[in-house]
């Protein structure tokens, strides 16, 4: 019999076949079904090992292959934190397998997407299971390379090429970050097992230059402002089902390993530490739904939401570190439970609006809002589902989303125990912030379903757009009902967390699942409970009795008539609201300062009959000014540098000389 | 102690410097090539000398290959080379003699202050003759630096391999294996250089490297 964590490799070599076998089969017919079908068996697999580890809590399982460093081997370790994150990887590799083996079928290229699929996944898999630095750095890159081929997939279309060159670049930069990082916990001996390095004492500035590589490092790839630049380049570039892996799991393959450095690695933490997470996230949180709320492209909107949701997910660990820090263990694992249950939540509801986004992309062929509307009466259920995804990620009750931001507030709420001053009163600005976020992403989604689902077509292809196929149906409604699933049964999800924090800060949540009526009550009952099942009982006897209240005291009769044009009897599609006068009052308040928005009218004068002209000036000024920089530096380095790549031969010999002159010099002075 | 053994390991070495100071102004071909034979011939003397107070079968083989090859078949071949080229009366006008002998001597005393200090534990035989090596080494460089005919290039490449033999002989204990092994990558080396040579100037009727520069557009 295998051993758990053998069986996830076994999956794990299963999936590097598939890639193998679609590189030889892709100019096939049947690859797509084919590929996309052994995948979704291999990563139900997965996904059951990683439950099984989970929910048996049989603590950690090893083995170690001989293979990688000769002195080191390639260790693997199945513990429940990486069985949580295993389990969120192979939930989201088999429903995107589920709804690419329809959505596939409109790819035009699938060579180009068939062989890195699977790779993709088995390369997230293997980042969770790793247990030694050069096994993690590996896995971590190779997950990199092989999500960098898949934005790739579409490198013609205009701004896709570009999205893979920052993507490889900032991949690059956090790697070296890591690779710092896992340099300085390895320490001089050099010891690059992950069980070395938790046995080690670590100094405290040691301890923070790591949290802040880290932060780089693992923030770079999961899109912490300012490190996000890439994201809502190249999440939106790939094929969709691809960005929903991307935004949905490998934004939270990057959370596990901020997770497994600073809380399992790196020992009891400072609580300045947390002050560098907290504002981090909370920034994080508001610039990434603001941005979010500007944006008139479906995806590129979904990938701006998932910065937002990453800031939140930092947050709760920040206030997880914090209360950590101070001993108040209880209150700590309220946080990283919130922090666990928000992973869960995003991977489900971001892969089903990215899906959404992609039905909506293949039967109309836009991403654009101002080219959509009036979907809801040409794809019923995909607008149905489409508004689940909304809800839940607006955080409204009854579904998840509502679920995991409540037990963020609820430790915020907290914070006041907290013995440090600057934390008591930072917390609850940084709750502020997110309460703000929260209100904002509300706003951002019911624009994101209005203008596209509501309203009238305002393209001819929106006009004639079809419901798509029974196999992205099944996927989208599969993550809908998980949605409400764990909006009403929360109590089963956070104990299926509880062996996690026992794992990490040896402490856990009392448990929920046997408490009347499926009610949660995380720390005490005059703290707070909450019960989904009652929300939802209630929504639904209000919903029905306003029903039939209106079916009772108006007529019955349906009457279809024109919609009210405000006196123009012949409005155009395009005078609906859009997604910029949506945006506008918002826009409004935060822009001028945060976007330098300008807002431009152009009248002409009296007598002519040319149209007045509106425009909007926004600019992204971490991109102008951050970046911008320092391509500009590079720039400049560069241009210096150029005179140096062609010089005579006897240029060349003469640098040689010179530098190994100088070299001994230097040793000659100082030694 | 040995001091007969040290003051003549010292002085062959020593010489081998001087005799590099001597490639640095040579102007004619011809007598470049000599003086290189001149290096070689004094740089298996030193070998030997090495073997026999190292008491090291396998430095004699060394010594044999360099007397051989460096001393013998390399200035011949370049010989005919420069006869073939019809180049036997050009005069090479780099860089003065002055400030080129200056340089060496610099370089020279940077190799002498450098080793000494580093290699403070090492005896004193080995410390004399890691600093000459050096300073050959940064002689032949500096040959390479100075001269724009690529034979003479070539030579001071030789040269400074011959720097390298000089410091692997005085340092006890360096395997055969590895002498014989660079003794021919510099041989395989002379064969692609001179090849390349006829090749350069089949193509820009002069071994000048300046005209390489031009072919690639380069003003000067």
């Amino acid at each position: 019999m295998l051993t758990a964590v053998a069986a996830q490799l076994v999956c794990v070599a299963a999936l590097l076949g598939i890639a193998v076998l679609a590189v030889a089969l892709s100019r096939a017919k049947a690859a797509t079904a084919l590929v996309y079908g052994a995948t979704l068996i291999v990563c139900a697999l997965a996904l059951i090992g990683a439950l099984r580890a989970l929910l048996a809590g049989t603590g950690a399982d090893e083995i170690v292959l001989p293979i990688g460093l000769p002195w080191l081997g390639a260790h693997f370790r199945l513990d429940a934190l990486a069985a949580f994150f295993l389990a969120v990887v192979n939930l989201g590799g088999a429903i995107a397998s589920l709804y690419a083996l329809g959505y596939g079928r409109h790819e035009h290229a699938p060579q180009r997407v068939l062989p890195f699929f699977p790779a993709f996944l088995a390369g997230m898999n293997l980042v969770v299971l790793a247990d030694d630095a050069f096994s993690y750095l590996l896995c971590w890159e190779f997950m990199s390379l092989a999500s960098w081929a898949l934005v790739m997939t579409h490198h013609r279309e205009p701004g896709n090429a570009r999205a893979g060159y920052v993507y490889l670049l900032m991949a690059s930069f956090g790697t070296l970050a890591l690779l710092l990082a896992f340099g300085l916990l390895a320490g001089p001996a050099g010891d690059y097992g992950f069980a070395a390095i938790r046995a080690m004492p670590h100094a405290p500035g040691e301890a923070t230059m790591v949290l802040i590589l880290m932060l780089l490092g693992a923030g770079s790839k999961a899109g912490l402002v300012p490190l996000h630049v890439w994201l809502p380049l190249a999440h939106p570039a790939a094929p969709s089902h691809v960005s929903a892996l991307m935004s949905g799991v490998m934004t939270k393959v990057a959370v596990y390993g901020f997770i497994r450095v600073v809380f399992d690695l790196l020992g009891p933490p400072n609580w300045t530490a947390s002050v560098l997470v907290l504002s981090l996230g909370g920034v994080t949180a508001v610039m990434g739904i603001l941005y979010a709320l500007l944006e008139k492209d479906l995806k590129r909107l979904l990938a701006y939401s998932t910065i937002e949701n990453i800031g939140i997910i930092f947050v709760c660990l920040g206030l997880a570190l914090a209360f950590q820090a101070n001993n108040q263990t209880l209150a700590a694992s309220l946080a990283l439970t919130a922090a666990l249950f928000h992973v869960f939540n995003h991977s489900l509801f971001k892969s089903l609006l990215f899906f959404g986004a992609g039905a909506v992309l293949v039967s109309t062929g836009a991403r654009d809002m101002d080219k959509l509307g009036g979907l809801i009466h040409r794809m019923p259920v995909t607008s149905v589902v489409f508004l689940i995804g909304c809800v839940a990620i607006a955080a409204l009750p009854p579904f998840n989303g509502f679920v995991s931001e409540w037990l963020m507030f609820q430790a915020v709420l907290l914070s006041p125990s907290l013995p440090q001053w600057g934390l008591k009163i930072m917390v609850p600005a940084i709750g502020a912030l997110l309460a703000l976020a929260a209100a904002l992403a509300a706003a951002c989604f019911v624009k994101a379903y209005g203008v596209s689902f509501l309203s009238r077509p305002r393209s001819e292809a929106a006009a004639n757009a079809q419901e798509v196929d029974h196999f992205s149906l099944a996927a989208m409604v599969i993550l809908a009902s998980l949605c409400l699933f764990a909006g009403i049964f929360p109590g089963l999800v956070i104990d299926a967390l509880s062996p996690v924090t026992q794992q990490i800060l040896d402490s856990r949540l009392g448990a929920q699942s046997h408490l009347p009526w499926l009610s949660i009550i995380p720390i005490a009952e005059r703290r707070g409970s909450y019960n989904g099942l009652l929300v939802l009982v209630f929504i639904a006897i209000s919903a029905s009795l306003g029903y039939l209240a209106i079916r009772r005291f108006s007529s019955h009769a349906v009457r279809r008539g024109p919609a009210w044009g405000c006196g123009f009897s012949d409005a155009v599609p395009q005078a609906q609201y859009s997604p910029d006068s949506f945006a506008q009052p918002l826009r409004r308040v935060f822009g001028t300062l945060l976007f330098a928005a300008r807002e431009h009218v152009e009248m002409p004068p009296p007598g002519s009959v040319k149209p007045a002209r509106f425009s909007v000036e926004i600019h992204d000024l971490v991109w102008e000014t951050l970046y911008g920089r320092i391509a500009g530096a590079v720039d400049t380095a560069s241009k210096r540098l150029d005179r140096w790549q062609l010089l005579t031969i006897r240029g060349y010999l003469s640098l040689v000389f010179a530098t190994l002159v100088t070299l001994l010099l230097v040793l000659a002075i100082w030694s | 102690m040995h001091s007969l053994d040290f003051d003549i390991s010292h002085s062959l070495a020593g010489g081998l410097v001087l005799i590099s100071f001597m490639m640095l102004y040579q102007d004619r071909l011809y007598s470049l090539l000599n003086v290189f034979a001149l290096h070689a011939v004094t740089l298996s003397l030193a070998v030997t000398w090495q073997a026999f107070i190292q008491d090291a079968p396998h430095l004699y083989v060394t010594a044999a290959i360099a007397l051989v090859f460096k001393a013998i078949i390399i200035p011949v071949a370049l010989h005919r080379i420069i006869r073939q080229l019809g180049i036997h009366r050009d005069i090479e006008t780099a860089v003065g003699i002055g400030p080129t002998m200056l340089a060496g001597m610099g370089l020279v005393a940077l190799s002498m202050v450098l080793m000494l200090r580093v290699t403070a534990e090492a005896d004193a035989l080995a410390r004399e003759d890691l600093a000459f090596a050096l300073s050959v080494v940064l002689l032949g460089l500096l040959v390479m630096v100075t001269r724009r005919n690529a034979v003479s290039q070539v030579v001071g490449f030789m040269s400074l391999e011959n720097g390298l033999v000089l410091a692997a002989t005085g340092a006890k204990g360096m395997p055969l294996v590895v002498e014989i092994s660079v003794a021919f990558s510099i041989l395989i080396a002379f064969i692609v250089i001179g090849i390349f040579l006829f090749r350069i100037r089949e193509r820009f009727d002069s071994v000048d490297v300046a005209a390489l520069d031009e072919s690639r557009g380069e003003r000067r």
